[in-house]
């Protein structure tokens, strides 16, 4: 009897992590975005009233998504997919531009950002993918087929252009990786990560002059151990060519407003008063936090409007400095638990398709957390995608939620059947 | 391996962002202060500063109000900029230049248009100011000087520097603060506690508001007053007895220390030093290097104290014990040593203690340090033994009072004529010092302390530090430092026949032609040679003149120091300027109306021109 009810137990350590990182995320999005003309709580023309509003519809989501029969997430993962690639194509069409981006549509004053939804979807396709019977990631030409979905949506992404958001496809290395994915393409990987916002960071003749002195010494090193010298020169020169047809593409192929978004989110166009002003004030406002922080909505530079887009990418500063040493662990602290969760919970499942899924939601939260917080401490140069749960913007919120939700029902549907 | 390398990531991650937030937080907290907080502005709210009121509570310095036009250039709106300009008294091409200037230091931040209206131009200003958008007036508190004089003794305020910004923090640019006299040494007590705001700022630098509804803010607290020990009316007839002159005068009581008058020659109207042409009328004043009128002669220069140092010689013979008051000595025209010879003048011979001081006879004080020195068994020892007392007398090194400046004058050591003469290669003996028996040679004095000791030969064997301060007004009260008494080397008994001599000095002596009716004075006439160099030459300039004195002869009320430079013989003009100076003191009004008009009218310029003519000049006469 009990076999057949639907009785699910769902992983409330995991909800209560997103309800407590969603909340903070409203309090510091609250003193980030206080202005004289504010009018209490509830007053819904103030950003973060705005954020209360796309706080309660995701409530909403969440019900659709937990009602939904777990199964159906499996069966129609390719659907899905098919219907968000499509919702991307459509912006090069019914797009609105905001901010050098055509990554969003209009409904009636309501903004929503597809991109934001992609992520799921392109981790339900690359589930189903890799769960399929025939599917073996150690043969190349089921990497070529998981390869293809992940970089369908990167390179739409990519055009719009927003390549903060499509840098994140990289994180899909991560499932793949756990389930046989050769190390190598991890490193290779990450190694093209670091091409990419190099080249675009430097130029793509500095690049390639870093690129072949360290392959130099990475030779030299291991000279004893008599290295293939056309494996190196070959990495090497695809390196080469990857920098320069990513340089080419960005200077002659895109237009002016394409790169000023690129030069947005990485950092050279806001700095109004040279390279590093949002870092750097980021970092005084991280600082002034001390042990305890200044308190709620007593923060300084969060006051001031020192932070450029603190409500969003730079939300974390808002906590730095009200918060302290002491919350700002607390945040970092949940996301870590919340992301380590997630994978223990990854690893129980029962089927493949679960476990990929798990994983790809771990792997996109993790790079989130791990590109913006060190953006925002100032270790890495500046890339600007949000801070999950964290960050202002109804379309990000909905996209993590439906994201880790759609894992919470699968991972609930384990229980019942166990 | 595969289980775990995204979760090896993860930690990993969380380690690194503990690590990256400690450091920025809690290790590296520097950033963590008001004051350096580039979000917060700090804004001060100055107190008037201190009143200054003479010993008589008559008012020297108070403050008033100054206005500054002020501008945040892009709030101005298109304006009648001729109209405006006929306001401020400015043309167009310099308005305009202004405002360029302003907008090119910040378009949001506020800039001086034209620093410290008068009360006329703001009054006439403030009615039409709402006309001119972004444009505003500031209060700000200035000195305002109820006289024409002792600017010497009020000193002046400026601005701040760096060195005293990096050493005070109390201090932040562009505040004022004492440089100079009862401003610069009572600064604490004047300047009160301004009071301090802090506003929280936005990235535009614009004000949004008290930070923490002003918690921190703190409110100002008003400088207290002073009152000085100087008399403003003697203090105000010695400046013009001084006009056409070059030194100064140091009046002291006796009984107390305090400075009744403290006169430098040629001063300058302290008003100057106040307003819009403040800095113009510094710099005159500053590149006047022949009258040097912010040079004080009284405190900062030293000069051979002449005759007067006679007194002093005799005192310690006394102590000493090395000559009884009625020992006579001989004076052949001067003093002979050697083949060589110290002169003197023509005066009765020989002559015992009193005698020597009323003549001031060279040979008499020869022979008298003679014995001191060769008292003990090498000259090294008399040398120090003599200066030790001299000491005791306030000589030779800082005397404590409470202004900022002044020299040690030289009682010389042992030790530097060691070196002179390349002892012990070489010997020497008292001889080699001789001059100094006269008040020559390497002695020098500054005018404060000739005064000083003066009135410790008028308090018959001790001094107050002198000081300036009369009574903190609130506090009501004065450092205990000039309160104490003390006590020179030479007993009491032995000032008789040295009072007596400088009385004999007044009454039938050098002194004799300044004798007011009424007045029973000590006083001692000087005579000093000087030298400068014209183009590395050696020149002898005109003997300064020089007098001190004390009075009455007993139970003194006030002992003054009196130095007239190149003013040739003692009682020619500072002998005169001391008598005029203490009847003036004592009995308010002049009896001696010739000799006041003798000084008055009186000039040294012709005098003070000679070195600087560029021709061969003749001395003393």
């Amino acid at each position: 009897m009990a076999a057949t009810k639907s009785y699910v137990r769902f992983d409330w350590l995991m909800i209560f992590m997103y309800i407590a990182l969603v909340a903070m995320g409203w309090i510091n999005i609250y003193s980030a975005s206080l202005s004289d003309a504010a009018k209490g709580f509830f007053d819904f023309d103030q950003i973060y009233g705005k954020q209360m509003i796309w706080i309660g519809l995701s409530i909403v989501i969440i019900i659709f998504v937990l009602a939904i029969e777990s199964k159906f997430y499996e069966r129609f993962a390719s659907v899905i997919y098919i219907v968000s690639l499509v919702s991307l194509v459509g912006l090069f069409v019914f797009g609105k531009t905001i901010a050098g981006a055509t990554s969003w549509y209009d409904f009636g004053g309501i903004s929503i950002q597809p991109s934001e939804f992609v992520k799921a979807t392109t981790a339900l396709a690359l589930a189903k993918y890799v769960s399929d019977i025939q599917t073996d990631m150690k043969d190349f030409t089921y990497q070529i087929g998981a390869f293809i979905i992940l970089v369908l949506p990167a390179i739409l992404i990519i055009l719009q252009p927003d390549p903060g958001s499509a840098l994140i496809y990289a994180a899909f290395v991560f499932p793949l990786y756990r389930e046989g994915l050769h190390g190598v393409y991890l490193l290779l990987g990450l190694f093209t990560v670091m091409l990419f916002v190099s080249t675009l960071a430097f130029g793509a003749v500095w690049v390639a002059v870093g690129v072949v002195i360290l392959a130099g010494i990475l030779f030299y090193r291991n000279r004893k151990k008599r290295p293939n010298i056309i494996k190196y020169v070959l990495i090497v020169m695809g390196a080469i060519v990857f920098a320069f047809s990513v340089s080419y593409i960005f200077n002659n192929v895109f237009k002016q407003h394409h790169r000023d978004r690129f030069n947005i989110v990485l950092g050279k166009e806001v700095d109004a008063r040279g390279i590093g002003y949002n870092t750097h004030q980021s970092e005084i406002a991280i600082s002034n936090g001390g042990w305890l922080g200044k308190g709620w909505t007593q923060g300084t530079q969060t006051k001031g409007n020192f932070v450029p887009e603190q409500h969003t990418d730079y939300i974390f500063s808002t906590v730095g400095e009200e918060w302290g040493f002491v919350g700002s662990m607390i945040v970092v602290l949940l996301f870590v638990a919340l992301i380590t969760r997630i994978i223990f919970r990854a690893e129980k499942q029962k089927n493949q398709f679960g476990r990929v899924y798990g994983y790809s939601v771990a792997a996109i939260l993790f790079f989130h957390f791990f590109v913006n917080i060190g953006m925002v401490t100032g270790i890495f140069p500046t890339v600007g995608i949000p801070l999950p749960f964290f960050s202002y913007g109804g379309s990000a919120l909905w996209g993590f939620t439906i994201l880790l939700f759609i894992f919470v029902k699968l991972d609930g549907a384990n229980y019942h059947y166990a | 391996m595969r289980k775990i390398v995204l979760i090896a990531l993860v930690l990993i991650s969380g380690v690194l962002f503990t690590a990256r937030l400690f450091y920025l937080q809690v290790y590296d907290a520097s950033g963590d202060s008001l004051s350096q907080n580039s979000a917060i502005k700090v804004m001060y709210d100055y107190p008037q500063r201190g009143y200054m009121f003479d010993r008589n509570g008559k008012l020297l310095v108070s403050n008033q109000p100054s206005y500054d036009v002020m501008v945040i250039p892009k709030d101005v709106k298109p304006l009648d900029t001729l109209e405006f300009c006929g306001l401020l008294k400015i043309t167009k091409e310099e308005f305009k230049e202004i405002l360029h200037k302003a907008r090119v230091y910040s378009p949001r931040l506020p800039s001086v248009v034209l620093p410290q209206l008068n009360k006329a131009d703001y009054a006439s200003l403030s009615e039409k100011m709402y006309k001119y958008e972004g444009f505003y007036i500031q209060r700000r508190s200035l000195r305002e000087y109820q006289v024409n004089h002792s600017a010497n003794v009020m000193g002046y305020i400026a601005e701040v520097n760096n060195a005293i910004i990096d050493e005070n923090p109390y201090y932040q640019m562009g505040e004022l603060i004492g440089t100079a006299g009862v401003e610069k040494e009572y600064e604490d007590v004047l300047r009160g506690v301004k009071g301090v705001k802090y506003i929280q700022k936005d990235r535009f630098n614009r004000d949004i508001g008290p930070y923490k509804e002003g918690l921190y803010d703190t409110l100002p607290e008003r400088g207290n007053d002073v009152q000085l020990t100087i008399d403003a009316a003697l203090q105000k007839y010695g400046q013009e007895l001084m006009i056409h002159k070059r030194g100064g005068i140091v009046a002291i009581e006796p009984s107390t220390g305090e400075i009744l008058a403290l006169i430098t020659a040629p001063s300058y109207d302290p008003s100057l030093l106040v307003g819009r042409d403040r800095s113009k009328n510094f710099t005159k004043l500053w590149y006047d290097t022949i009258g040097k009128p912010l040079y004080d002669r009284v405190l900062m220069g030293e000069y051979p104290p002449g005759s007067p140092f006679k007194t002093l010689i005799a005192l310690v013979g006394l102590h000493e014990q090395v000559v009884d008051t009625l020992d006579k000595f001989y004076c052949y025209r001067g003093f002979r040593y050697g083949n060589r010879l110290l002169g003197c003048h023509s005066h009765p011979t020989p002559l015992a203690m009193v005698g020597g001081i009323a003549n001031s006879c060279n040979a008499y004080f020869c022979n008298v340090y003679k014995r001191i020195i060769d008292k003990y068994p090498t000259p090294q020892e008399g040398i120090d033994a003599w200066r030790s007392d001299l000491m005791s007398f306030g000589l030779g090194d800082f005397l404590g009072y409470d202004l900022p400046s002044g020299k040690k004058g030289n009682i010389p050591t042992s030790k530097y004529y060691n070196k002179i003469h390349d002892f012990p290669a070489h010997n020497w003996s008292s001889l080699a010092t001789i001059s100094n028996a006269i008040g020559q040679g390497e002695v020098l004095l500054t005018p404060m302390q000739m005064a000083n000791f003066t009135a410790a030969i008028a308090n018959r064997g001790y001094y107050y530090t002198p000081h300036i301060i009369k009574n903190i007004i609130g506090p009501d009260t004065i450092p205990q430092k000039f309160k104490e008494k003390h006590y020179t080397t030479v007993e009491q008994e032995d000032f008789k026949p040295v009072v007596e001599g400088m009385y004999q000095v007044y009454q039938r002596g050098t002194a004799h032609s300044i004798q007011i009716p009424g007045i029973e004075m000590c006083g001692k006439t000087g005579t000093a040679e000087n030298f400068t160099k014209i183009n590395g030459k050696r020149v002898q300039l005109t003997d300064h003149s020089i007098f001190i004195a004390f009075a009455p002869k007993d139970n003194p009320k006030i002992a003054i120091a009196v130095f007239v430079e190149n003013g040739y013989w003692g009682s020619r003009w500072a002998g005169r300027i001391a008598g005029l100076m203490i009847e003036k003191y004592l009995k308010g009004e002049i009896t001696r109306t010739d000799m006041e008009k003798y000084v008055l009218e009186g000039s040294l310029e012709a005098e003070y021109a000679k070195p600087y003519s560029g021709q061969p000049f003749s001395i003393n006469h």
